[in-house]
């Protein structure tokens, strides 16, 4: 594993969620997931944000870019990201990881990131 | 005044509908509001005489003196901007031309520029038809307006009659808003049953009056004969399936000019229609 390779692995990540806790279900969606959970994973300590776009008629998937962005993530886990969404993340410098069901925990998707 | 022909379900007849009462309806107005997929233009073989474009109009923020206050995303209804700190991303899809970001942008860094969408066609049809139609640039998603500006076409001393797009959505109701009568077309189908009931409740919501037209009739449909009794809807007209009407519909030629057999019903729809306006007028 080389040097720059590790540096990821010390940056915060997003992971789209169905609650507020790291025993919370991963959520496929994510423009409309419930809740951004944002993990330290050296500490694995979190911040949990509700996600305000769930209701939004439009433009979800940008909006819960930006607010990840603004929250410092650099990785994000999730299920599915769309089109727009993708293209503010790129721009964001977020690393997308993305295919995660929604069976999942979060703290085990965060530990399969890691483990990897 | 003003009668649109919609349907819910495509492929139901709406543009021989409207194509044949601006044939039969003298100094008429067609005005082809289905922009994503206009074709009334090939039954009604208009000659045009002018062409114009339609543009919308888009933020455009000068980057060198934006501060990235967030304050054009904030009063964004429809989350078209996206702040990066860095930069500020405009989704033009998603963009209604509101003016808002410009109105309220502190810095005054935001102007509008402008985004052909379509074009709209006029020219005349039958000798005296004026035929109006809007033609969608592929990919624009920006449909209402187009049809917008396509109707603001209609000459209100005359009859003027509305092609509107299939559906219920956004582009249907902004065709067939402020019409004095709407007729919906449909066939004696489930599916056509289906996509009437969605019109209906639309209409009924907007509070158009309407009828209904059933094209291609070659049998009683026992649950749209229950549905149309149990809601008063009238059935202003049934046109028979005939094999010869599609196959001239097929060749670009408007039934009724090749069996004028057929022009009798649609003479009685447009009096029927004419009559129930006077009643309301009235009412």
């Amino acid at each position: 594993m080389s040097n720059q390779d590790k540096s990821d692995k010390s940056d915060k990540i997003a992971v789209t969620s169905t609650g507020g806790s790291m025993d919370a279900i991963l959520s496929e969606q994510f423009g409309r997931c419930q809740y951004f959970l944002i993990v330290d994973p050296g500490t694995m300590k979190f911040e949990a944000f509700s996600n305000l776009g769930e209701q939004m008629q439009s433009g979800a998937g940008p909006k819960a870019a930006e607010l990840i962005i603004s929250k410092g993530a650099k990785v994000l886990i999730t299920g599915h990201v769309g089109d727009k969404a993708a293209e503010v993340l790129n721009k964001g410098g977020i690393k997308i990881i993305d295919g995660y069901k929604g069976t999942i925990k979060i703290k085990d998707a965060v530990q399969l990131y890691l483990s990897k | 005044m003003i009668i649109s022909i919609a349907s819910g379900k495509g492929g139901t007849g709406k543009t021989t509908v409207a194509a044949s009462l601006a044939s039969i309806i003298p100094e008429s107005v067609y005005l082809d509001c289905d922009v994503e997929e206009p074709n009334g233009h090939l039954l009604l073989k208009p000659e045009f005489n002018s062409e114009e474009r339609v543009e919308k109009n888009l933020p455009e923020i000068n980057r060198d003196k934006c501060t990235f206050c967030g304050k054009c995303l904030e009063v964004c209804e429809f989350n078209a901007l996206i702040n990066l700190g860095s930069e500020i991303i405009l989704f033009e899809e998603m963009c209604h031309s509101c003016g808002a970001c410009v109105h309220f942008c502190p810095s005054k860094i935001i102007t509008e520029i402008s985004k052909e969408i379509g074009i709209i066609r006029k020219g005349i049809a039958d000798g005296n038809v004026l035929f109006v139609d809007g033609v969608l640039n592929i990919g624009e998603v920006s449909v209402p307006p187009l049809i917008k500006e396509v109707k603001k076409n209609i000459v209100e001393s005359k009859l003027n009659i509305i092609d509107s797009p299939p559906g219920t959505s956004c582009s249907m109701l902004e065709a067939v808003r402020e019409s004095d009568f709407c007729i919906l077309v449909t066939e004696s189908t489930p599916f056509g049953l289906n996509d009437l009931k969605l019109a209906v409740d639309v209409l009924k919501t907007i509070k158009v009056p309407f009828g209904v037209v059933i094209n291609k009739y070659a049998k009683s449909f026992i649950q749209m004969e229950k549905y149309l009794f149990n809601n008063g809807i009238e059935v202003l007209l049934k046109i028979e399936f005939d094999r010869r009407f599609a196959e001239a519909y097929s060749e670009g030629i408007l039934p009724l000019n090749k069996y004028p057999e057929l022009k009798a019903g649609f003479i009685e729809l447009h009096q029927k229609i004419m009559k129930k306006m006077e009643i309301e007028k009235i009412g």
